[in-house]
């Protein structure tokens, strides 16, 4: 066995214990649970997150043909359909931001979807028996979710001019904040199903029932300015309705669209008539992402 | 059965008294009380589903007791979870590892989550990637790992934070015979490098053999507690097989010319008796029955565990309601 014993060549970084005995493995000291350690916590959940993200080219590669089918089979299609509707509007710069949403959604739902993975192929049980919280190690989870579905949107926004919507610094912001709070609540959303799922099949089938209502709802793919009542209301009501409208809002007046054609293909949302500023349907999103991250803790507290 | 014994100086690594675990209408560990002193390796032994895994999930803060306490490391396993947590190292019958990571990540993402100091990190990976012989391979993926590698990796891991006690859950079911061996043979050089205590469960006798103590259990209950050699000693006879024509008229003369109840185990005739070696001469001189062969051993922890529970221990395992439920571990290893 290759058991070379250590004569510490190198400037060791921990502290050299019992000179006489090279066999004796130095012991580390574990100190006491503090903010620290869990913020380490939250870091390396996070941080694996990541890694794993990086080394699944696949995944990269596959979750970027979706947001291509939309855009340019889809949206192709529908825009001589749709010609005379638009009012001069580029129908695929009509309908991008609901696919820079459905990327972003996707890419976070498989983050969730992982913990349904790591139970099954036992890592989830290193996770659950370490000395930290486990709201650190949900917290770290769906910020690592954000994180690689934000790169996800990232990439659809930087195909962003072939669909007419130029560079800006300002609007890639914009879009990237958005695409992030989006992502973390729908991470959050996904552990919390996560956390009593745990076949992949089942949770797989419930995020699909979950995930595509509220994509049609939203108004990714239609403008809500003269919906039927009973779809208004579900439009509403549609976390994902907050997320979209902005995004097409921000896309818009850097767009210098004219108000006719705005008024007919993004008339904002409303609530009893009110207008809807964009800060606070970033303020919903992030509510319920927040509400939805408790509810995971408190699930995942309550596990084992 | 639990004296304080041996090092009554140092604190028992392990106190347990009277812990009760039921599920349901089932009552899997049956009041069961001892005490492991710091530094010994100690094993549990018995058959699959009497309670071994339940009571190491118990001490690990896995599984939460019915009734009575446990100390782990001096810490209450319910009381004072996250320190017992921080002292224990756990190695699980099935792998924690995370396969698309490679071993040096999976180590690296341990001592986060344990809070090991950083700057020490990197050294005391290197030590317990290099005791278990895997510090070449520490950048490969865990996927591309054997079996037997992704055990001691998940040894090297359980050691990375200096744990107090070391828990083993069945550390080499699965695992081909050599591979048993070389495992073996690691978690006996640890015993020489760390200050630490081995608690370990296992259902392979030979197994047991490598620990300082054992505890038979059987149904939820420690039947008896003691160092192998002694259990061994206190079945005070030697096992004799004998191979003969006529198995049947064998085990009669043996019966009524040496008053032994003999049975036929694995087509032999077995049974035990004090001094088997002086034994043997008389037995050809009496029996009055042709004898191919003999065979005389030392009592083995099987006959232990047969002198104590009235069964051999794969009979044992063979009448547990688990029995699926090892099945299907095995087969989606």
């Amino acid at each position: 066995m290759a058991t070379k014993t250590t004569t510490t060549t190198a400037p060791a970084p921990a502290p050299p214990r019992a000179p006489g005995q090279p066999h004796e493995l130095a012991r580390v000291r574990v100190p006491a649970r503090s903010a620290r350690s869990e913020l380490r916590a939250i870091r390396v959940v996070w941080k694996r997150e990541l890694i794993r993200f990086s080394r699944d080219r696949l995944r990269i590669l596959t979750s970027l043909i979706q947001p291509f089918l939309f855009l340019f089979v889809l949206g192709t299609g529908i825009s001589t359909l749709a010609k005379a509707g638009t009012h001069g509007v580029n129908f695929k710069t009509f309908i991008y931001p609901g696919v820079l949403c459905l990327a972003v959604m996707f890419t976070a739902m498989f983050s969730a979807a992982s913990i349904v993975w790591d139970r099954e192929f036992g890592f989830l049980r290193e996770m659950m028996v370490a000395p930290v919280r486990r709201s650190s190690i949900v917290l770290g989870k769906c910020l690592g979710g954000a994180t690689v579905a934000s790169f996800q949107g990232l990439i659809v926004i930087a195909i962003s001019p072939l669909v007419g919507i130029p560079y800006n610094l300002g609007l890639i912001l914009e879009l990237i904040g958005l695409s992030l709070l989006l992502a973390f609540s729908i991470t959050a959303f996904g552990v919390m199903f996560a956390a009593r799922v745990k076949q992949m099949q089942s949770f797989m089938a419930l995020m699909q029932m979950a995930i595509m209502p509220m994509y049609f709802v939203s108004g990714a793919l239609f403008s809500v300015a003269a919906l039927p009542t009973w779809l208004a209301v579900l439009n509403r009501l549609d976390p994902l309705t907050y997320a979209v409208e902005p995004m097409r809002r921000a896309i818009f007046s850097d767009l210098n669209v004219n108000p006719a054609a705005r008024h007919a293909l993004d008339p904002g949302v409303t609530w009893f008539g009110w207008h809807v500023p964009t800060a606070l349907e970033a303020a919903v999103i992030a509510l319920l992402g927040l509400v939805m991250l408790m509810i995971a803790i408190a699930e995942f507290s309550r596990a084992e | 059965m639990s004296e304080p014994a041996i090092e009554s100086t140092s604190p028992a690594a392990v106190s347990v008294k009277g812990l009760v675990k039921r599920y349901d209408e089932v009552e899997a560990v049956r009041g069961i009380s001892f005490e492991v002193p710091a530094g010994e390796t100690f094993g549990f032994l018995g058959p699959n589903g009497a309670g071994k895994s339940t009571t190491i999930g118990m001490l690990c803060t896995l599984v939460r007791p019915t009734g009575g306490s446990a100390l782990v490391a001096g810490h209450d396993v319910v009381s004072e979870r996250d320190e017992v947590r921080r002292h224990i190292g756990l190695v699980f019958q099935d792998t924690t590892l995370d396969g698309y990571l490679t071993a040096e990540e999976n180590l690296r993402l341990h001592a986060e989550l344990y809070g090991v100091p950083r700057e020490a990190v990197r050294e005391r990976m290197r030590q317990v990637l290099e005791m278990i012989g895997l510090w070449e391979r520490r950048g490969s993926l865990v996927n591309t790992f054997s079996g037997g590698m992704k055990r001691r990796l998940e040894i090297a891991r359980g050691l990375l934070h200096s744990p107090r006690v070391l828990f083993l859950d069945e550390p080499t079911v699965g695992l081909d015979p050599q591979t048993r061996r070389s495992i073996w043979s690691y978690i006996r050089e640890l015993k020489t490098r760390e200050e630490i205590t081995i608690f370990l469960t296992t259902h392979y006798m030979d197994e047991a053999e490598f620990c300082e103590r054992i505890a038979i259990m059987d149904q939820g209950s420690i039947i008896v507690l003691d160092s192998p050699e002694a259990l061994k000693a206190s079945v005070g006879k030697d096992r004799v097989q004998i191979h003969t024509d006529d198995d049947e008229a064998a085990i009669a003369a043996l019966h009524a010319r040496f008053g032994i109840e003999a049975t036929v185990v694995e087509g032999a005739v077995m049974f035990g008796v004090p001094e088997g070696e002086q034994f043997v001469p008389r037995l050809f001189a009496e029996l009055g029955q042709p004898i191919r062969s003999v065979n005389v051993s030392r009592p083995s922890l099987d006959d232990v565990f047969m002198s104590y529970t009235g069964t051999t221990i794969r009979d044992a395992e063979s009448s547990n309601s688990d029995q699926m439920r090892n099945v299907a571990r095995m087969m989606s290893r």
